[in-house]
């Protein structure tokens, strides 16, 4: 018999078990550049294998029923969660969305799908960092103090679990965020010892900063990769908008959809200080939404001006342009510590900064054995040294994959499977 | 006597928006406490400098006022119009419906195209249009896209760029959306011009025409999937008539 006969043969009498050690096979990822992996959606046939669609209803919480909220935000009217809901009895997890994300963000989607799978109800909860959160859910209505925004968090655990418990049966509680939701969760999870209302089983940290400072700098400054600064947005916009013009040109069509993008990127692959400004831009777009969110809520003084009656038809485009040149360090020199020092004069920059890490509760993390961690060691949101500051954290409790980026690789099938595991208790 | 009707329809809503609409001051009204903030755009932008976000913009205060009209019309109206339509069809006929709509309106991209003296362009048009009418049958399946003709959209509001005629004054049309005058000139004549020399007038038949007419406006939305707020920034309308106005210089460049 020829020999590829013979292996053949060989696996069809071996059957599933050759299948299943065939399916063992080692971590790929497609792209090495950890800002591709950031910033490219994972091509398809990495995916994993999720449903495409899963039972899921969205609804709303009023943590401050009693609050007035500005008409300038006339389309706000409470905080909506999703629920996605098994038919019998079975454990739930919370997710928290990531830095300016929403509860229904496509990561957050691909988490349902995946998680609903493995046999649990998923709540899902906006990022407080979202103007959807601020104005209807943050107690001081200025996101980024970890602890405050656990508060808040566990309050909307609360309220959301009044709102769905007669609809599921929930046999445990989990819960795992990623990227601002990951560091959020480590926070949650502690407040939660001191509560008890949910009492944790697992809690998995995807992705998370490991100083929240630091990690938002390193963000902000990808907007450098904009030559001459964010004044000069609208002529790299300008250049961005002549190369898919040239794109167009040589592909004969143009469609705004990923296949296209896809297309187009592998035949004109953009330089990295490209991919670099467009993190950038994301991150800065989504910071100007909540600075401004945060400002209006708290009266102005800021961004926009003190004691002014904005209605639901005010222009807000001078509020804009201030906001997108507002960077993070600004809003935590300028307004956030600043706040935060009215309830503590004691509180210095350095003390907050110090507060807005994992190392502040190094204690905790190390003697908890029910939180994971799930990271990459290309994530370009970490600062060198601090993914060996991680792996020495949670020892066997972490996974590291060598790439992937920030977050790119939550779909890939690879970090599924450790997810769905390490809710099982089955990891390792 | 079908465009007539749906041209007074059309200029009677337009009117009824602008009365309930418009009047709306766009700049905050300040109460006796009022201080400047810390940081303003006259010490951040250098002076004189125009933003591609400061888009003209002197009917504001109606725009933000069709903008919020069409954010409950799509949440309302719109949106379930759309669910319904998604639960009694099946994906596939669903697509089926996309390229038979989309076939249909070739008859703008053609006369545009030729409008602007885009050869290329009007002979890939003429080509999908003769294709998928009959390979295609009726225009159901779009076997020219898998042959490497794309589609090219070319409106009136493009004809009019490609002349030269700038954007003017943005607009946000009710139901319809972000414009200008330009574009909105743009779309009453592609709309005119398709109902007196095109489809509607070869087929010449009223109900098909508004059935037609109605069918494919759900499926653009379906198709469309901006979602108001989804985005989560409180400077939406800022962003899209940015978005908008660039979107709109590019298709004209090709």
């Amino acid at each position: 018999m020829r020999p590829w006969l013979t292996s053949i043969v060989l696996l069809l009498l071996l059957g599933l078990p050759a299948a299943a050690t065939a399916v063992d096979k080692p971590y790929f990822y497609p792209y090495v550049n950890p800002l591709e992996a950031t910033v490219m959606e994972l091509p398809p046939y990495y995916h994993a294998d999720i449903p495409e669609k899963v039972p899921t209803k969205t609804f709303k919480v009023y943590p401050f029923p009693e609050r007035e909220i500005p008409k300038v935000f006339w389309y706000e009217d409470g905080l909506i969660c999703s629920l996605t809901y098994q038919k019998k009895e079975a454990p739930l997890i919370f997710i928290i969305a990531g830095t300016g994300a929403r509860h229904n963000s496509p990561k957050m989607l691909n988490m349902q799908k995946a998680l609903y799978q493995a046999g649990y109800h998923v709540i899902s909860i906006t990022s407080p960092t979202h103007m959807n959160f601020i104005v209807n859910a943050s107690s001081t209505m200025t996101p980024g103090n970890l602890r405050e925004d656990a508060k808040d968090l566990y309050n909307v655990m609360q309220l959301a679990m009044a709102e769905v418990k007669d609809d599921i049966k929930v046999s445990g509680y989990h819960l795992t965020g990623y990227s601002l939701g990951g560091i959020q969760s480590a926070f949650v999870s502690m407040l939660d010892e001191e509560k008890k209302i949910f009492d944790f089983e697992r809690v998995l940290l995807i992705n998370p900063p490991v100083n929240l400072y630091t990690s938002v700098n390193i963000l902000d400054g990808m907007l450098e990769n904009i030559p001459g600064g964010v004044n000069n947005f609208d002529a790299w916009f300008d250049n961005v908008m002549k190369k898919l013009a040239a794109a167009e040109e040589e592909m004969g069509y143009f469609e705004l959809n990923g296949d296209y993008i896809y297309k187009a990127y592998k035949r004109f692959p953009p330089r990295e200080d490209f991919l670099a400004a467009l993190v950038g831009i994301s991150f800065r777009t989504d910071s100007a939404s909540m600075i401004f969110a945060s400002d209006v809520m708290k009266g102005g003084g800021f961004i926009t001006p003190t004691d002014v009656k904005m209605s639901n038809s005010t222009a807000l485009t001078p509020y804009y342009v201030v906001a997108n040149r507002t960077s993070f360090e600004d809003y935590f020199k300028q307004d956030f510590v600043p706040f935060f020092q009215k309830s503590d004069p004691s509180l210095t920059e350095e003390k907050m900064i110090k507060m807005l890490s994992l190392k502040s509760i190094e204690p905790y993390l190390k003697s908890a054995n029910k939180i994971g961690l799930m990271g990459n060691e290309d994530d370009i949101i970490l600062a060198p040294g601090e993914i060996g500051y991680l792996e020495q954290l949670f020892g066997d409790r972490a996974k590291i994959f060598p790439t992937g980026g920030h977050c790119g690789n939550m779909n890939h099938q690879d970090a599924v499977d450790f997810m769905v595991k390490f809710f099982a208790g089955q990891e390792g | 006597m079908m465009i007539s009707r749906k041209l007074k329809m059309m200029v009677f809503v337009l009117l009824l928006s602008f009365v309930f609409l418009s009047g709306c001051s766009t700049v905050p009204k300040p109460g006796p406490d009022s201080e400047p903030a810390i940081r303003q755009q006259a010490d951040l932008v250098p002076e004189g400098t125009i933003l591609d976000v400061e888009v003209y913009d002197p009917i504001e205060g109606f725009n933000r006022g069709a903008f919020r009209f069409n954010y409950y019309f799509d949440k309302y109206i719109f949106l379930p119009i759309v669910s319904v339509y998604q639960f009694i069809l099946p994906d596939y006929v669903e697509d089926r419906v996309s390229s038979f709509v989309d076939n249909v309106y070739e008859f703008n991209n053609f006369t545009n195209s030729l409008l602007q003296l885009k050869f290329k362009k009007t002979g890939i048009t003429l080509s999908r249009f003769v294709i998928n009418t009959t390979v295609g049958v009726a225009g159901l399946w779009d076997p020219s896209t898998h042959l490497g003709l794309h589609r090219q959209p070319e409106d009136f509001g493009q004809t009019l760029g490609h002349y030269g005629v700038g954007h003017g004054p943005y607009i946000v049309l009710p139901v319809f959306g972000p414009s200008n005058l330009r574009d909105t000139t743009g779309l009453v004549t592609d709309t005119v011009a398709f109902s007196v020399a095109g489809p509607p007038a070869w087929v010449d038949d009223d109900t098909t025409t508004l059935v037609f007419t109605a069918v494919s406006g759900v499926d653009k939305r379906k198709r469309t999937p901006f979602r108001y707020y989804g985005s989560g920034s409180p400077f939406e309308y800022e962003q899209i008539r940015m978005l908008y106005t660039k979107k709109r210089e590019f298709d004209i460049a090709d």
